[in-house]
């Protein structure tokens, strides 16, 4: 159970996907703008993110080891198709959840955090449950970080700046001192 | 559609459509492996590769892929160039292969290079789309290293391992760690916007009447 927290953990704050790894940056800048979007967005990704984890193990468990050097051209394709069928489920059974993921959902096949998630997690050798724990934890951290972005944005709109720094150059700062900040975390790990 | 020459189709990509500078794309590996110089090249030489290597195949194949499925197909295609190149600087440079660990992997996933298919070479004769695609790449390539540079020289006082201001340095480690990256291109993007800026006033002081043609 502790193992499992640990990896929850790491994978929220310590080694956030984006403010650490650098991943999912298209959709960092592009719906952060508010945040009630960027929680959607985020939703949209912790879901995948479950659905990945499950295909991703099992293609590691029962398929991979007879052909590894297919292991990236079936993770692209079992992650695009699956988020294209659970799109298709989505719509079905709850056209009120489409509507709220609307156009995120299918963006995130091409979102470069699900596919390192996928490949992180087997290069780890995680088993089921760690590999979900570590989903939702990427999941979570990712929401986090889009969810302080968005804040700081909506707050940033009411303040005056230089005329060369806005857009893509301020966010890019912001996201800077974000991950500064976080880089405080990494005493949570070592400590524990 | 615009015509375009074929030096425009090559020369656009370096500078003028930068893909990471200018329309922000591939921004993920821009900013994760360019902590030192030597690490930048290795990802701008593995993208520039696999980059001139779809286009080709997918400039070749164009009528024969049909629309429903081409981005599957593209992204299939992608995706076994990049296996080559991970297995190729894996037997090669397996101590820069390690460095940068998962991020070949991603090439997959860099929009950049899915966008080029889409845009250009789905559409235009196989020369032209090497053209274009050698134009990206160097324009990846490019700003990889513009990034690569001021982190490594910035962060451990080094460029190419190669020490540049002696024992007495103290090294800006933030630098090389995340939160470098993020600062980086964003003053990088600062420097280019204030250039842009005082551009355009100098050429509307100098001639007021004429109306200055946007670069499309």
């Amino acid at each position: 159970m502790n193992n499992l927290l640990l990896i929850l953990i790491s994978a929220m704050v310590v080694n956030n996907f984006t403010l650490f790894y650098f991943l999912g940056l298209c959709p960092f800048m592009g719906v952060s703008g508010r945040v009630e979007t960027a929680l959607r967005m985020g939703a949209a990704n912790l879901f995948v993110l479950t659905i990945t984890s499950i295909c991703a193990w099992f293609l590691y468990a029962f398929i991979l080891p007879a052909a590894p050097y297919l292991r990236l051209i079936s993770f692209i394709v079992v992650i695009a198709s699956s988020v294209q069928i659970v799109e298709i489920a989505i719509k079905k059974i709850s056209p009120a959840l489409f509507r709220a993921l609307g156009i995120y959902l299918p963006l995130i096949t091409t979102n470069c955090a699900i596919l390192f998630f996928a490949i992180q997690s087997t290069n780890k050798g995680y088993g089921f449950i760690e590999s979900l724990f570590y989903a939702w934890g990427a999941g979570l951290g990712l929401t986090l970080a889009l969810v302080l972005m968005a804040s700081i944005r909506e707050d940033s709109e009411l303040v005056t700046v230089p005329e060369v720094a806005k857009g893509t150059a301020l966010t890019f700062i912001i996201a800077g001192c974000l991950s500064l900040a976080f880089m405080g975390f990494a005493g949570l790990l070592s400590a524990s | 559609m615009r015509v375009t020459t074929p030096q425009q189709d090559f020369t656009r990509g370096i500078w003028r459509e930068n893909p990471v500078l200018i329309q922000m794309l591939g921004l993920c590996p821009a900013l994760a492996v360019t902590n030192t110089v030597v690490n930048a090249i290795a990802m701008g030489l593995a993208t520039f590769f696999v980059l001139t290597g779809s286009s080709l195949l997918v400039s070749t194949f164009k009528k024969l892929i049909p629309n429903q499925v081409r981005i599957s197909t593209y992204i299939v295609i992608i995706a076994t160039f990049v296996t080559v190149i991970d297995m190729t600087l894996q037997a090669a440079v397996p101590d820069i292969h390690k460095e940068l660990g998962a991020f070949i992997a991603l090439i997959v996933v860099n929009c950049m290079i899915l966008g080029r298919q889409e845009a250009f070479a789905s559409k235009k004769p196989v020369g032209r789309s090497l053209l274009d695609a050698a134009g990206t790449g160097i324009g990846f390539m490019i700003a990889l290293l513009i990034l690569g540079t001021f982190r490594e020289i910035l962060g451990s006082g080094s460029v190419l391992g190669f020490s540049l201001f002696g024992s007495n340095f103290e090294p800006w480690v933030v630098f090389v760690l995340p939160p470098g990256g993020f600062l980086t291109i964003g003053f990088v993007l600062l420097g280019l916007n204030a250039y842009r800026k005082r551009r355009d006033e100098r050429a509307t002081a100098l001639s007021p009447a004429v109306p200055q043609e946007e670069a499309a």
